[in-house]
């Protein structure tokens, strides 16, 4: 696979305060890259760097196998696609997509010819002589994808694009986008803090915090097999159900001792084959853990009482007390609980992941 | 198009297969001091500026001579209140002092003669203060209920006359002067400290209604329903909630109508008479008067002088000053 | 129980009602009262005092045959183009300038607002000691060696109002550069960003898409300027006093002249009424573009 984007050692920082601390990535081309976070992590950031919005203090990047680090944004063969749209209010949909071509000098036949191929691909021919005061939030969106779509770039650069659309707009643009990309084959990064949107998107998410790049993984790898416990638990909803306690060794095979109950781990994969005996946390997805009929494969089970229960149609979700602890569990949404009810659960330890105490990565 | 294609690259491997992943570095690209060194020739870092480019001279040196220019006039005053007289006849009024007097200001202050009063600038001082205290507290208290009522307490054609008030800013003063003239000679007060003091509380009235009525309307609605709901009526509501919440804006409306009331010219004159003369006012008539040796030393020193409140003003309440002056101009 | 405590519906609005009876008695007593008075009277022949003998449109005939009035309206809408011109240029060009995220804006800010705070007359006269042909300027650039330089708009009939304009500009660009730096400041960062993706320079983004995008501020802008325009008085009255003779009169000064000094009541009302139209005649459309457009 060719790579369209590399990152060399970025770093970026803003007087004494560090942004981005010598991150390293590779994106391959055609790849759609999504850069998941909270909330100042850097996500966005990372991205303005990329499109030369913000000059870096450190490090190289690399467009289509050329050095851009010193270019101007509209040397780097990119196009971006901003949360507020960013379109040239008094100007028509058909000026706004225009208007960087025209001021490039490129030819009218041309400009016209791209408008129009543009206009189509996202279905917006009708709009073109509309100001975008008249159009509509997606429709806005659009736009400004076509914005993008015109400078015929190799790279697409999405910050945060539909945060600022209701939940249903949000969920059908997010389709759109996703059949542009396999339409067009370009390179896209895209920043979100939506996990769903990270999820469904991507070839492969990088979860950044704090100037850094957590994991870089396919969407299935981070759900199933999280780095850390931090991506462990930024990942899925409701949150990933932690244990405390220790890993111990018992006549060659490990298990995990919280309290006094041990989960038995001969089906766990360990990261870097079996480690050291430590304290650690055992963590289990809502959605991995059964009840009913079930339970009755499952390696481990546990006793517990219903203290709430949250019906959400397609599935049910139900707060439990084990003991002096509270699980998550989601269950099928025709479960017929209720308040009160003594439930058992159980799941199979070789779904789990198991974090080192002291590092919080991966065991 | 494969779904995620994964990068090989010597020292960034990270092929998300649980066997042959890499120690805990690979899965963490770019932490810590252990990530590799991918540097290669070429561009890196930061883009190299001069500090001197072209375009932070066009900048920083169009706004030092800008500023310069400002600051000119202010200079100038003060030098020249600083000098004697023989020096400014001499001299050149941009060059500082060469002996430096603080005579003009004594004069300026004490001394100075407007008509057959020889008592200085101080007079007109003091009769600022006696109009600018009053009329400041009474505009403000007046304009602030009118705002509140108009926030939250809308009646019917309450909106039809804050619009007639409005629009009311516009209309020069020329056109109501006269009324007013007849209006205060009626009830006696026409020449008169306490007459100003209704007229500047009558002109400051649109913007400060407007400031006061915007401000109050910011305020979350649902403070003042539960403050209805706990049985608070339109005074308690105004002195226990309203008016600690919006101290800010009455700072604001402070320094509008302390700034606009000791610089106002045209009412002082019409509305006083000599002897109870704004400062603004006796200044005019101190450095206009036709009579005698112009001193451009005590001029200058009483221009300062007089200056001096609001320039006090400006300079303490910096932000605040800004937001004021952008609060009446940009919906007045 | 609930509804005992609660205050009625009538209770309560009289409360509002009383609090707003000064600016009830504002709007409708002196502002329109007032308004309408002075332009009745301004058909009257009234002298020393109001008078309610109606000479029809006398006094207007007066007005535009007195060469004093010619001249204040001449001088004012001199003044007022290149006060409206230079205002919105320099006050764009300085806030443009103070937004290129640079150091010591707040200091650059300060210095060039700081005129705004003090008053016309205090204004006029530090320009009038400036701009005095003795020992301001003209006399410093004369003892650099230039024997012949004359640079004396006071004193001179012929360019007196620019005078008058240069200090008004120093006294105003200060308010209009805050202006147009706050809605400089409200334009979305991401559309400077979109147009560095797109490549337009930055003087091009500017002018074709900023300064469009910043249409309320430039009107607004420019209805405070013209409003601070046809005010203006207290400057002319500092700096030039009317003159040299009366070169540098504007209408204000020409109805506080006939009300005040000559005893001419009936030209004041006349005069004023002519303000009040050329301010209906600019604040109307503006109004209706505002204000009526929202409305449909």
């Amino acid at each position: 696979m060719e790579t369209s984007i590399a990152i060399n050692n970025l770093s970026l920082s803003f007087g004494n305060l560090e942004v981005l601390k010598d991150l390293n990535l590779d994106v391959g081309k055609g790849e759609f890259l999504v850069l998941l976070g909270s909330s100042g992590c850097g996500k966005s950031t990372l991205l303005n760097c990329i499109a030369g919005l913000l000059d870096v203090t450190g490090g190289q990047i690399f467009i289509g196998g050329r050095n851009v680090t010193w270019e101007e944004p509209s040397q780097r063969g990119i196009g971006m696609v901003f949360q507020s749209y960013a379109l040239y209010p008094q100007m028509t949909v058909g000026g706004n997509l225009s208007f960087g071509l025209k001021n490039a000098g490129l030819p009218k036949a041309e400009i016209e010819e791209r408008v129009n191929r543009a206009a189509k691909i996202l279905q917006i021919e009708p709009l073109l002589k509309r100001k975008p005061a008249a159009l509509s939030g997606g429709q806005r969106q659009r736009a400004a994808i076509g914005r993008a779509l015109v400078r015929d770039a190799d790279v697409f650069l999405f910050d945060e694009p539909l945060s600022n659309l209701d939940a249903k707009l949000r969920a059908d643009l997010r389709v759109e986008i996703k059949q542009l990309h396999q339409k067009l084959h370009n390179t896209m990064i895209y920043v979100t803090h939506d996990q769903i949107e990270a999820m469904t998107l991507a070839d492969r998410i990088a979860i950044m915090r704090g100037g850094r790049i957590l994991q870089l993984a396919s969407p299935n790898e981070i759900y199933n097999r999280p780095a850390s416990k931090y991506v462990a638990e930024f990942i899925g909803s409701p949150t990933m159900n932690f244990f405390e306690g220790s890993l111990e060794e018992i006549g060659g095979s490990y298990a995990f001792k919280t309290g006094d109950t041990v989960f038995p781990l001969d089906g766990y994969t360990f990261q870097n084959g079996p480690p050291a005996s430590g304290d650690a946390w055992f963590g289990i997805r809502p959605e991995h853990m059964v009840s009913g009929a079930e339970t009755a494969n499952a390696p481990v089970r546990l006793d517990g009482k219903v203290e709430l229960v949250e019906p959400l149609g397609s599935d049910t979700l139900a707060r439990i007390t084990v003991g002096e602890r509270t699980l998550w569990v989601r269950l099928d949404g025709q479960a017929d609980i209720s308040h009160g009810d003594a439930i058992q659960v159980g799941f199979d330890p070789a779904r789990a992941n198991i974090f080192d105490k002291a590092t919080e990565n991966r065991n | 198009m494969t779904k995620a294609p994964h990068l090989l690259k010597a020292s960034m491997t990270y092929d998300g297969g649980p066997a042959d992943t890499g120690p805990d570095m690979s899965l963490r690209p770019g932490s810590g001091a252990s990530a590799a060194n991918r540097i290669v020739d070429g561009p890196a870092g930061r883009k190299p500026r001069k500090a001197l480019s072209r375009r932070n001279i066009l900048i920083y040196g169009t706004l030092i001579v800008v500023c310069l220019y400002y600051l000119l006039p202010l200079y100038v005053m003060i030098v020249t209140s600083l000098k004697g007289m023989p020096e400014i006849r001499l001299g050149n009024i941009f060059a500082p002092p060469v002996e430096v007097t603080f005579q003009p200001w004594v004069k300026a202050w004490a001394e100075a003669c407007t008509g057959l009063n020889c008592d200085g600038l101080s007079r007109g001082f003091f009769n600022s203060v006696k109009i600018l205290v009053p009329s400041v507290i009474l505009s403000i208290i007046i304009a602030s209920i009118n705002g509140y009522a108009l926030a939250n307490w809308r009646f019917k054609g309450s909106e039809t006359f804050f619009t007639i008030l409005i629009v009311g800013a516009f209309i020069p003063y020329q056109v109501m002067i006269y009324p007013i003239v007849i209006m205060l000679r009626e009830v006696g007060l026409y020449g008169s400290l306490t007459g100003l003091v209704i007229v500047h509380t009558i002109f400051g009235m649109p913007i400060l209604t407007l400031l006061f009525r915007n401000y109050f309307a910011s305020v979350p609605q649902e403070l003042f329903k539960a403050a209805r709901v706990d049985g608070a009526g339109f005074w308690a509501i105004y002195f226990q909630i309203m008016v600690p919440m919006s101290l800010p804006i009455f700072v604001v409306a402070m320094i509008l109508q302390v700034t606009g009331i000791w610089n106002d010219f045209l009412f002082g004159v019409i509305y006083t008479k000599p002897d109870l003369y704004p400062m603004t006012v006796q200044l005019n008539n101190i450095v206009n008067s036709t009579q005698g040796v112009k001193e451009y030393n005590v001029n200058m020193a009483a221009t300062i002088l007089t200056g001096l409140v609001p320039l006090t003003i400006y300079f303490i309440s910096g932000k605040l000053f800004v937001r004021g002056i952008a609060a009446g101009a940009v919906k007045g | 129980m609930a509804a005992a405590t609660k205050p009625s519906r009538w209770h309560r609005n009289l409360n509002a009602k009383l609090a707003a009876i000064p600016m009830i008695v504002t709007a409708l007593v002196v502002f329109i009262g007032g308004t309408v008075w002075t332009v009745v009277y301004s058909f009257t022949n009234s002298k020393l005092l109001p008078r309610e003998k109606f000479v029809g449109l006398a006094q207007y005939d007066r007005l535009w045959s007195s060469s004093k009035w010619l001249i204040s309206i001449e001088n004012l809408a001199i003044y007022g183009a290149f006060s409206l011109v230079f205002s919105l240029l320099i006050g764009f060009v300085l806030a443009a300038l103070l937004d290129q995220k640079i150091r010591f804006e707040d200091t650059f800010r300060t210095i060039l607002l700081y005129p705004f705070a003090l008053s016309f007359i205090v204004t006029g006269l530090a320009w009038q000691w400036i701009l005095n042909p003795d020992f301001g300027v003209q006399q410093v650039v004369r003892n650099l060696g230039w024997e012949s330089f004359a640079f004396d708009p006071l004193y001179n009939p012929e360019i007196v109002i620019y005078g008058i304009l240069i200090a008004g500009l120093w006294q105003g660009t200060g308010l209009i550069m805050c202006l147009m730096l706050a809605g400089l400041r409200g334009i979305d960062e991401d559309i400077w960003k979109a147009a560095k993706i797109d490549g337009i320079p930055m003087w091009k983004t500017y002018i074709f898409i900023v300064i469009p995008m910043m249409r309320g501020i430039f009107i607004t802008a420019i209805v405070l300027i013209a409003s601070g325009i046809i005010k203006v008085y207290d400057l002319v009255v500092a700096q030039t006093g009317g003159g040299p003779g009366i070169s540098s009169e504007v209408p204000a000064k020409y109805v506080y002249d006939a009300m005040f000094l000559s005893q001419n009541l009936g030209q004041g009302f006349a005069a004023s009424t002519m303000m009040l139209l050329t301010v209906v005649i600019i604040v109307v459309p503006w109004a209706y573009l505002e204000f009526g457009g929202k409305r449909k």
